[in-house]
């Protein structure tokens, strides 16, 4: 596995502050009541997602979550179609029919996200044995959270993929809450990455917040899984900072809680480890920032400027 | 033309399509040197191999997402449920999952797969080896549902539902595998959506479903006796279905008795009955619609108390007569 380039580095940078600025809009958006449904923000858990797909050639395959605008933008989906697809309009991701929760960028490799929770766990199983069966050389991703980790299909999914030597990359984003439910209550065991013994797999625990850390360590996974060696189980231990939907009063934790998470935002502190490191200037680095910001609020113009779908096609795509 | 049973048509259909067609697999509980919980795929792995025949652990919600996640790269999977039964086990993949994808990610993506399942009572497995859960499946949109009556519809039905592009419940049922028919040897396909009128007849029409096609039939015979003709109308694909076949049928004769082993209550015998209570039959009927269906219970243990919980021919015999000399 080799490090990752000066340019990479930065880029990584740029696609997590871009998720930053896609998501405080999304927020914004909502509360101005432009959005019809619900959605489910990953601030403070960007470096999961930046880190874990950076590890991933471009035509591997993801699966995705409900809190999964991270992971679409980190696979390298068209903003203006993301936001699209956000305010249900006929030019987004899935024609305005799936909404936040159900963005597909299948030509990215992208399977979506999921509503259900640890509903990609099992997909993911199958979409590995389709890759083996085929003798193709990508992977495939799943991410999940701390949650899913409880439901049967993680069991049975992890199962099988080991089993049959699956080209699987399993990540639990363990952002501390299933809704309300703190993983302290959840689980009996220290790590949600134990688990993988259970299996027979490789299992890792890694500083979520951290982005090359987590980079690393999916790449060894992803190493693995290519090299037809089986699926591994990765736990990038993050938080989120906002709540699990779009309104959370925060009763089942404290302000001091998330303001010691708050501490760790994995942006500043990448964007401080660059600059340290002579990679990136201040200037630099305020400039990706404007970039960013001013992509999300094109992606937003380009949005609202498109077509609601007509209802006559309402029932396309229905086939039985 | 030659005569093969039901079971060894289905074996025929996925074995031919297999060697037409690389993609296709088969997944599920024992399906390997075992062949299938009732013998289906039996000599398929020594023919095909364990890539292509693969045995799984006891976990039907894995199958379901290996069939899903497969058929979402390219592959044309078909799993198996060793009873109907354990489909509760794997609802969430079919009908969260597969059945929604194309729709919800807006036509981006299909999910060509065939979920084989036998269905069904008579063979003394009781409450949770015995029933019939179509009626469910029929319900979310994005599935799609077939119950074969005939070897010669097994083969055809589960060929086209190999080839059809979108997730497809294959519902076979126990007690007719052993039946046999004649069966062309090279593959065809019947369409998904093509009802089959069975038997002609002019005094009443009986649309039954699976065993009950058979039973029908048979019904029919002995009502020949007392001068009653009766139509068997067999749908053959309860999703999509063939209304227009069922429905000049019905238009025909005026009398409609609705034949299904499920429980009544929530069958899809409701629907049937509002298909054509809703269409232009409604003005031919002479007589309310009727349904014999399962009793809504659990099936019993009890060889007698089974049997009497689904309608055998002489309850159909006793229904289409009543039907037919204006008793209802």
């Amino acid at each position: 596995m080799s490090e990752l380039d000066k340019s990479r580095e930065i880029e990584l940078l740029r696609q997590m502050i871009t998720i930053r600025a896609f998501e405080e809009k999304a927020e914004q958006l909502y509360m101005l009541g432009k959005v019809h449904g619900t959605m489910h923000l990953s601030i403070g858990m960007e470096a999961s997602a930046v880190g874990a797909i950076a590890a991933l050639r471009p035509d591997d395959l993801i699966l995705s979550t409900h809190r999964g605008h991270g992971h679409c933008i980190a696979k390298g989906a068209d903003l203006n179609r993301m936001m699209a697809e956000f305010l249900g309009k006929e030019n987004g991701y899935c024609r305005g029919r799936g909404g936040s929760m159900h963005i597909a960028d299948v030509k990215g490799g992208n399977l979506g996200a999921n509503g259900v929770v640890g509903g990609g766990i099992a997909t993911a199983m199958g979409v590995g044995l389709g890759l083996k069966l085929q003798k193709r050389e990508q992977i495939c991703l799943c991410f999940f959270g701390d949650g899913a980790a409880n439901l049967g299909s993680f069991h049975e999914s992890l199962n099988m993929a080991a089993i049959w030597k699956l080209p699987v990359v399993y990540v639990c984003e363990n952002n501390q809450y299933a809704m309300s439910f703190p993983v302290k209550k959840a689980f009996a065991i220290e790590r949600i990455s134990d688990r993988a013994a259970a299996y027979g797999m490789p299992g890792e625990t890694v500083d979520g917040n951290d982005v090359l850390a987590v980079y690393r360590a999916v790449s060894r996974a992803v190493e693995r899984a290519r090299a037809g060696e089986g699926p591994s189980l990765i736990e990038n231990v993050t938080y989120r900072w906002r709540g699990h939907s779009k309104s959370d009063a925060n009763r089942y934790r404290t302000k001091e809680e998330i303001e010691a998470w708050k501490e760790k935002c994995p942006i500043k502190r990448f964007r401080q480890y660059l600059i340290a490191a002579g990679r990136l200037t201040e200037e630099e680095a305020a400039r990706i920032e404007r970039e960013a910001y001013a992509a999300i609020e094109a992606a937003v113009a380009f949005a609202e400027a498109s077509p609601e779908p007509a209802l006559e096609t309402i029932e396309e795509g229905v086939y039985a | 033309m030659r005569e093969i049973t039901y079971l060894e048509a289905v074996r025929e259909a996925l074995w031919q399509e297999m060697e037409r067609d690389e993609r296709v697999f088969i997944i599920g509980e024992d399906v390997g040197v075992y062949g299938g919980a009732f013998g289906v795929t039996l000599g398929m792995i020594e023919h095909f191999g364990p890539e292509r025949v693969i045995d799984t652990p006891i976990s039907e919600y894995g199958i379901a997402g290996a069939i899903t996640g497969a058929a979402l790269v390219g592959m044309r999977p078909v799993g198996e449920i060793m009873f109907m039964d354990f489909t509760t086990f794997a609802m969430e993949q079919l009908v969260n999952q597969a059945a929604k994808m194309r729709f919800m990610f807006g036509g981006t993506i299909e999910v060509p797969f065939v979920l084989r399942t036998p269905a069904g009572s008579g063979t003394g497995a009781a409450a949770q080896h015995s029933q019939s859960l179509e009626a469910w499946f029929v319900h979310v949109p994005g599935l799609k549902v077939v119950m074969p009556s005939t070897p010669y519809d097994a083969k055809g039905l589960l060929l086209a539902s190999i080839r059809d592009p979108n997730p497809v419940i294959f519902v076979e049922h126990k007690l007719l595998y052993k039946t046999r028919g004649p069966v062309p040897e090279e593959p065809y396909t019947i369409p998904l959506g093509s009802a089959e009128v069975k038997r002609e007849g002019r005094d009443l029409t009986i649309i039954a479903t699976s065993i009950m096609v058979r039973r029908a039939l048979e019904a029919a015979e002995r009502l020949t006796q007392e001068g009653i003709e009766a139509e068997v109308v067999d749908p053959r694909t309860l999703k999509p279905l063939d209304e227009e076949t069922i429905v000049r049928s019905v238009s025909k004769t005026g009398r409609v008795l609705i034949v299904h082993e499920a429980c009544k209550t929530g069958g899809y015998g409701g629907e049937l009955t509002a298909v054509i209570a809703g269409s232009e039959a409604f003005d031919y009927l002479d007589a309310p619609i009727v349904r014999l269906a399962g009793r809504d219970i659990p099936i019993p243990y009890n060889r007698t108390l089974e049997y009497h919980t689904v309608p055998q021919v002489e309850d159909i015999v006793e229904q289409a007569r009543r039907l037919a000399r204006g008793r209802v």
